[in-house]
């Protein structure tokens, strides 16, 4: 079992990526664990590539260095996925959540699904779309993440998007996170966790 | 309560929580946060009565809590990096004139060239100013050093700084315990000026001052900084009564009991050092870290008796004095004057360039193995190669460009690997 | 014994005190029980228009605030001269911080006598042509666009005197300073530069604006006690002569104060909300010529020959005042 889990999240500024890294630090939180989330930071530029840190640790979390060895890896906008190094540190056991509806191999990674651990596809914007009328995936993509690693529960998740975001926005965002934890869960139910 | 909230929303909640009655505000990254989560508090009427000013810069900010602080109202105000430089003459101003104004530096690097990431420049640039300048850890120390420092502004009738590092501890979202008001309320009474305008008993605040009585007026600013090492403890323990937890004061040490080894650093880099601290013991390292809290007025004395038994002091600061060296370096190895540790003095972390527990470990591994000159400033995780090519273009021709497009243009920023 | 007709002269308005004229009628300088705000004492220059200005706003607004009144000073002149240490002057709770921040340290004092509820405590904030309308001016057009409640008096002596008399942006054409010296073909000061701080200030669109001169203390006086009935943002911009610095004998500073206003160089007016509502007309248009005459500060265009083309120019500054502010009494209206 782990002791500390460090997940980091690549996006584009606009698609909630800061806003990931602190809800799944506040969900972590809610269940009793230490959570760290920062983001790399720049000028408030729409479209410009944003990475996002989210620490997890069952003990006080004190060192506040970048994530360069991650558990695992959410990349909300596929579009950065040929043109930075965004699996720099990503080790062997490291699992990937990319945002996309299309298969790996359409996207021409499938080697990626060889190098990590576990590497899952989540229709995240088109869920977003789905659920709140806009392609913000960032929740579908933590409850994603709660299936894959079981690191936070998605109940933890959804309490947290409720609290960020009061009334039916929070409503339709914890049911966006619900529907990509079945779809996530129900890929892996038969496979056995790393 | 304990929650898991942005650093900036927690420090204005802890701003909010002393009542302010005037706050001065002006945005500059990275303390955007505090002041526009204090702008909703007062909106709000969470917090009233206040009166918040959306001044036209720095200057002015500074310069409406010197008004406002003059006029009997507990005030505040918060910036970072070019806003604090922008301020200077104000910031003179409020500690020459005695005012118990409280300010939140976001420690930020100072340009040119421009740049929006942590550093301690700003803080370092203003270290004779005259305020007490504390530096916070955490954002837990950051909320606590807040109610600290009112308290000890008030008492001392000088103002004083918190710093906390820009974006690292800002924009952080960590658990954060903020108290209740009763609990402040009994912590912080309401402000009694020493001075303040009331047309009942006129008083000219402000006069000129000769060569005749200058002196004398200035020698009481340095008496009452060094009236506050002995107040700042006091309030650190006053607050640990208070609050339940230890926080603040003038030094924090980490195992640094039997260590042969020290690391000396301010702010949120503590936290990172303390790990790799931790990684070095269990190599059987004795290794051990200081945390100056109070950095003006500087504990000397404590600093020589946290770090006289260790073979070597190893300063890490996010700040240097071009043309001379470190800053914190130079802070420490004079109160070690005379004290056998080598001390070393190492520069890191400027413009927000991360400080990783690896390039840690390699300069603890190189200090510990006598592969540095003790004598020479280093640049931790310094590009050699891009110095030198800048170097030699600069020996080249006459027009060779401004420095920092050119090493941007080499580092190749746009569309390369680093994310 | 033969009859001789006998003359009265109406002292009028130019006298500091008037037995003719009933209590209510009087200038607060000539109340025995005035608050003598800026005492005697300090260390103006005889002449001083500005001291002398200091006085008559801010007894004006002591009486208007019945003592209930804090100041903000600006580095200069006013502030060297009132405090000298280990003296002061000031009779009022008084705060000098730095050169450019006055408007915003009155701000700061209006904000915390809000906010303890003292509401009943005005802030009165004071500078020099160049703490106002140079190094201060952010600040003031921050407290202005703020619609603070301050009123902030500028005491215009068209140049950083404090230091030596050197140019400002309220130094007009032509004038000689330590910077602006008329070599070879120059005239002094340029022309074409310089601001009006009471027109910058109008367009702020703050509740009141006024113009006034020493030489007019009723008129002074008035615009103080207009202002102290108002509550917001409010300027008053007050032409002061430095005998020193205009290089004028002390015992004119009056009467140049007065010539200012009848050339029309200086208008007198009163704005409310951006808009002129009151003027004070020009009795007798005097022309520049007999203004610049007094001060040494303009020798240089009335030498052997004079230079009457910058005197000209001077002269169009001041008919275009007149034209675009009404100053000139009309045929027919009093």
């Amino acid at each position: 079992m782990w002791v500390v889990f460090q997940v980091r999240i690549h996006g584009r500024g606009g698609q909630g990526v800061v806003t990931a890294a602190e809800l799944l630090s506040v969900a972590a939180f809610l269940e009793g664990r230490h959570a760290q989330a920062f983001p790399t930071f720049g000028s408030e530029r729409t479209g410009a590539p944003v990475v996002a840190f989210c620490r997890i640790s069952e003990a006080p979390i004190r060192s506040r260095e970048p994530i360069v060895e991650p558990d695992a890896l959410i990349v909300q906008d596929p579009t950065l996925l040929h043109q930075v190094d965004l699996f720099g540190g990503v080790g062997p056991s490291g699992v990937v959540v990319v945002n996309t509806a299309r298969r790996l191999s359409d996207l021409g990674l499938n080697e990626l699904a060889e190098r990590f651990g576990r590497v899952v596809t989540v229709p995240a914007s088109e869920l977003a779309r789905e659920h709140l009328g806009r392609p913000l995936p960032n929740a579908a993509l933590l409850g994603g993440f709660a299936a894959l690693t079981g690191v936070v529960a998605l109940e933890s998740v959804q309490t947290a998007v409720r609290r960020r975001f009061p009334g039916a926005v929070g409503e339709r965002n914890a049911a966006a996170a619900a529907a990509a934890f079945a779809l996530v869960d129900a890929g892996t139910r038969e496979v056995a966790r790393a | 309560m304990r929650e898991q909230i942005e650093g900036s929303l927690a420090v204005a909640r802890a701003v909010a929580l002393c009542r302010p009655e005037v706050i001065s505000a002006y945005p500059i990254s990275p303390q955007t946060h505090i002041v526009e989560a204090l702008s909703d508090l007062v909106r709000m009427r969470e917090l009233a009565p206040c009166e918040y000013l959306l001044v036209e810069s720095e200057f002015a900010a500074m310069s409406a809590a010197i008004g406002a602080s003059a006029a009997g109202a507990r005030a505040y105000t918060a910036t970072a990096s070019q806003g604090l430089l922008y301020m200077a003459e104000a910031l003179y101003n409020a500690s020459g004139l005695g005012l118990p104004i409280v300010m939140t530096v976001a420690n930020r690097a100072i340009g040119a060239p421009i740049n929006i990431w942590n550093d301690h420049s700003d803080a370092m640039s203003q270290r004779d100013c005259g305020w007490v300048q504390l530096y916070a850890e955490s954002n837990q120390e950051a909320v606590d050093l807040h109610l600290q420092a009112f308290r000890l502004a008030e008492e001392l009738s000088l103002p004083v700084m918190v710093c906390m590092d820009g974006f690292v501890l800002t924009h952080a979202f960590e658990p954060v315990d903020l108290p209740a008001q009763s609990e402040v309320d009994a912590f912080l009474p309401p402000f009694e000026p020493r001075q303040v305008l009331d047309p009942g008993e006129p008083v000219t605040i402000g006069a000129m001052v000769g060569p005749e009585a200058f002196t004398e007026v200035r020698y009481l600013a340095h008496a009452k900084q060094m009236q506050a090492l002995d107040l700042i403890p006091d309030v650190a323990a006053a607050f640990a009564r208070a609050f339940g937890r230890p926080s603040g004061g003038l030094l924090r040490r980490y195992r640094t009991e039997d260590a042969d080894t020290i690391v000396v650093a301010l702010g949120s880099v503590l936290g990172t050092i303390e790990e790799v601290v931790d990684e070095l013991r269990e190599q059987g390292v004795r290794a051990g870290a200081l945390g100056i809290k109070s950095f003006r007025p500087y504990p000397l004395e404590e600093v020589r008796a946290a770090l006289g038994h260790a073979e070597r002091v190893v300063v890490v600061e996010k700040a240097f004095a071009v043309g001379i060296g470190g800053i914190v370096g130079q802070n420490v190895r004079l109160a070690l004057s005379g004290a056998a540790p080598e001390v070393f003095d190492v520069v890191a972390g400027l413009g927000g360039r991360p400080v990783t527990k690896r390039s840690l470990h390699a300069l603890l591994a190189d200090v510990i193995g006598g592969r540095l000159n003790p004598h020479r400033l280093v640049f931790l995780d310094l590009d050699r190669q891009l110095v030198e090519r800048e170097l030699a273009r600069l020996s080249g021709e006459r027009r060779s460009g401004p420095h920092a497009e050119n090493i941007l243009r080499d580092v190749g920023v746009v569309g390369g690997r680093s994310y | 014994m033969p009859h001789r007709p006998v003359k009265f002269f109406q002292v009028g308005s130019f006298a500091a005190g008037n037995r003719l004229l009933d209590e209510a009628g009087r200038s607060v300088q000539a109340d025995r029980g005035r608050s003598n705000t800026l005492t005697s004492g300090h260390r103006a220059c005889q002449g001083c228009g500005e001291a002398l200005g200091a006085r008559y706003v801010l007894d004006a607004a002591m009486r208007a605030t019945q003592g209930r009144l804090v100041a903000a000073n600006a580095t200069g002149c006013l502030e060297v001269f009132s405090t000298p240490y280990p003296e002061s002057s000031w009779q009022l709770p008084w705060l000098h911080s730095l050169f450019g921040n006055a408007p915003a340290v009155a701000t700061g004092m209006a904000a915390a006598l809000k906010a303890q509820g003292r509401d009943d405590v005005r802030v009165i904030a004071q500078g020099g042509d160049g703490g106002t309308l140079d190094i201060g001016f952010a600040c003031l057009s921050g407290m202005f666009e703020r619609n603070d409640d301050v009123l902030y008096v500028c005491y215009d002596n068209e140049a950083y005197m404090n230091t030596g008399v050197q140019r400002s942006g309220a130094t007009p054409p032509g004038a000689r300073t330590a910077t602006t010296k008329p070599v070879g073909d120059e005239p002094g000061n340029a022309f074409g530069q310089g601001k009006s701080a009471p027109l910058i200030a109008m367009a702020h669109e703050i509740p009141y604006v006024a113009t006034a001169t020493v030489a007019e203390l009723h008129d002074l006086e008035a615009k103080v006690e207009r202002a102290m009935e108002l509550h917001g943002a409010r300027y008053l911009h007050v032409l002061v002569p430095c005998p020193l610095g205009w290089g004028a004998e002390a015992r004119d500073t009056i009467r140049i104060a007065r010539l200012a206003k009848e050339t029309g160089l200086f208008p007198v007016l009163e704005a409310e909300h951006g808009e002129v509502v009151a003027v004070s007309k020009i009795r007798r248009q005097a022309p520049v010529e007999e203004y610049l005459r007094l001060q040494r500060r303009f020798a240089h265009l009335l030498g052997d020959p004079p230079r009457t083309d910058v005197i000209e120019r001077l002269q169009a500054i001041a008919d275009r005042n007149i034209r675009r502010f009404g100053l000139l009494e009309e045929e027919g209206q009093p």
